[in-house]
């Protein structure tokens, strides 16, 4: 099984299907919620779980410093974000422990998790991570930071400003390209002039590679080569994990404008959750009825925490005036 | 107390804390090795090794946005834009990243940085090494801006700068670095930030001012002493946010204001200053209240004589004294 020949457990890959599926819940739940009027703004994952899951169950939450990019549920929930807590984020809550409400969706940051606080200027955040690897070279660390980003921001000046530093003092950085072929409308071709992302590697001196990120496996495989040569001292790595938009861009854009019906219905058949739930049903890994429970302990917990969210209160408005700077 | 040019007082600043906190590092373009194009970073590369004092590939917005990343594990970079001209690249990372980490993760996350740069004219640098580039930044709340005026200021404000817990701009005169030199103790002495400072005591006319402008005003202000016209010059020090108080307060005591930056007049400081003094002052005021600034054109031209007319000095200082103190 090939799981197994990984080094993972039965338990790693149902805690990694678990949190594919807990992240796609709470996606499908704020769309519904966005649709009912009750939270104003959406930004997805849907289609990119199973990449997201597979490079973060490659990386140790522990240790290693995250980077995301606003799709990255999935990643943030393996460093230690919980149901409750992007509930929160949806409807601005003062709760919400990536900004206390003041920031949209997706736009995460939690210290305690090591997630590094992220904005919407997009690709901002690489220098950062390349930062955080610095210092943690500077004090003789052995951990890895991750940052990740979708094709369309690899065009960004912070892109290669950031991956070219990292290559010149071969910093343990793993570049993560969530390629789902579209940046909002412009595709892949119109986007970057190289044949892959993967490619642009070469000229930061570190190894470039293109993977299938609809599978989980894979994924965690090459990421967790990335973590070994960056352990190694061998320097970052960019991984592209060629994924699907199953969603518009956000909840204030509607793809069927710019993609074709066949295109929306042909990706649908790439679903990375289904044909991991049927790799671990043919495996016997999990069964029936374990999956039926995952699912209802999944629609529980999500429900939980939307009513839990809602209920919760917004920051009073003199608030807005706290942590310009640090308080004396 | 030896005295000191104001760029020695800033490198010895940079020692003391680099001394003082394992932590403090400095990157740049050129400041390791060679010590910096303006030798602002002497001797730290000899004295702390290249893993403390970084030479950076050539590229601000890396410079910035590596120094945040460093700042939000936990040290405390100072990195060195070669030319405040050369900022620009670094805006978004300061403005949208630097400035609102704290804010924008509700007080979890936070980023000590310091960005020095050299600023301003009057050394044949032309449009792209002659820039005053303050008011770009001011307004943005997140950020505190600094400017000294002497080698004294200059120690003291980058100390307190690299202890701070929130994002500096440090722009030093690049003409002051050798032109100024003062007494600068060899102690550990900070000089707050946020605090403007009386330079000279006086009750006819007030003078705020900041950067090699108040060396200037100093300077216009000994001559018209000789008449018997006593100016109060206010160094403002820290040009974001403005110590308000103290603005009010040196506007409140003579009536008459002048306002002198070598930047652009229209959006400078100055402007910002000039509508503090009316929001608060405008009936204890004897004259409106008059600015002296560089002319609203791009950037200060090469050939000398443009220069020269661009670039603020003592002459320029003094005829626009004069005036006010005779309305």
């Amino acid at each position: 099984m090939k799981h197994q020949e990984l080094g993972l457990s039965n338990e790693q890959v149902i805690d990694m299907y678990y949190t594919m599926l807990l992240a796609r819940k709470l996606d499908e739940r704020m769309w519904l919620l966005n649709r009912s009027g009750k939270v104003p703004f959406v930004i997805s994952g849907q289609g990119q779980e199973a990449a997201q899951v597979g490079a973060a169950f490659a990386l140790n939450p522990q240790e290693d410093y995250v980077a995301p990019y606003y799709r990255d549920l999935a990643v943030v929930l393996r460093f230690g974000m919980t149901a409750k807590h992007i509930m929160l984020s949806a409807f601005a809550k003062a709760e919400d422990p990536n900004s206390g409400g003041r920031q949209m969706p997706g736009h995460f940051g939690y210290k305690k998790g090591n997630i590094l606080s992220g904005s919407s200027p997009v690709a901002t955040q690489i220098p950062h991570a390349v930062g955080v690897a610095l210092a943690g070279k500077m004090d003789g660390k052995d951990f890895v930071t991750f940052v990740s980003l979708g094709e369309g921001s690899t065009n960004q000046g912070d892109f290669h400003e950031g991956l070219n530093f990292a290559g010149v003092h071969k910093l343990p950085v793993i570049t993560f390209v969530e390629n789902n072929r579209y940046a909002i409308s412009v595709p892949f071709e119109k986007q970057v002039a190289s044949a892959t992302v993967a490619e642009r590697a070469s000229s930061y001196g570190m190894q470039g590679v293109r993977v299938d990120g609809t599978d989980p496996l894979e994924v965690y495989r090459v990421t967790k080569e990335a973590v070994a040569r960056a352990k190694n001292g061998e320097g970052g790595t960019i991984i592209e994990a060629m994924t699907l938009r199953l969603t518009a861009h956000s909840s204030d854009d509607d793809q069927r404008q710019y993609r074709s019906s066949e295109e929306l219905e042909a990706q649908k058949e790439q679903d990375p959750l289904p044909r991991f739930e049927a790799y671990l049903v043919e495996h016997g890994v999990l069964d029936t009825a374990a999956l039926e429970n995952m699912h209802q302990d999944i629609k529980q917990l999500v429900n939980e925490a939307t009513d839990y969210a809602e209920e919760a209160p917004y920051a009073t408005p003199e608030t807005a005036l706290q942590y310009v700077y640090g308080e004396e | 107390m030896p005295m000191m040019s104001y760029i020695d007082a800033i490198t010895l600043a940079m020692k003391e804390e680099m001394e003082r906190d394992p932590n403090v590092f400095v990157l740049g373009e050129d400041v390791g090795h060679k010590g910096g194009v303006f030798k602002a970073t002497k001797g730290l590369h000899e004295q702390f090794g290249e893993a403390r004092v970084l030479d950076t590939p050539l590229a601000e917005s890396a410079i910035v946005g590596v120094a945040i990343g460093a700042a939000m594990y936990g040290k405390r970079p100072i990195a060195e834009m070669q030319f405040a001209d050369f900022i620009m690249p670094a805006v978004n990372q300061i403005v949208s990243e630097a400035a609102k980490m704290r804010y924008r993760s509700n007080n979890d996350w936070h980023c000590p940085l310091v960005v020095r740069a050299p600023f301003g004219g009057g050394v044949h640098g032309a449009l792209y090494h002659s820039q005053s580039v303050e008011a770009l930044f001011a307004g943005t709340p997140g950020l505190k801006i600094v400017i000294p005026s002497t080698p004294y200021d200059a120690k003291g404000l980058l100390k307190a700068a690299v202890r701070d817990e929130d994002p500096v701009l440090f722009f030093e005169h690049k003409r002051a670095y050798r032109l100024l030199k003062g007494n600068v103790p060899e102690d550990d002495y900070i000089v707050p930030i946020g605090k403007a400072d009386v330079k000279r005591e006086g009750s006819d006319i007030t003078v705020i001012t900041y950067g090699l402008c108040v060396h200037f005003a100093m300077q216009a202000a000994d001559r018209l002493a000789s008449d018997g016209i006593e100016v109060e010059i206010v160094d403002l020090r820290t040009v974001y946010p403005l110590d308000k108080e103290a603005i009010i307060e040196a506007a409140k005591k003579t009536g008459k204001v002048l306002l002198v930056t070598e930047d652009n007049k229209e959006g400078s400081i100055m402007s910002e200053v000039a509508a503090i003094i009316s929001e608060h002052c405008l009936f204890d005021l004897d004259a409106p209240i008059r600015r002296l600034a560089g002319p609203d054109v791009p950037a200060m031209p090469y050939a000398p004589t443009m220069e020269k007319f661009f670039m603020m000095n003592p002459d320029k200082i003094e005829h626009a004294m004069r005036e006010l103190a005779a309305f």
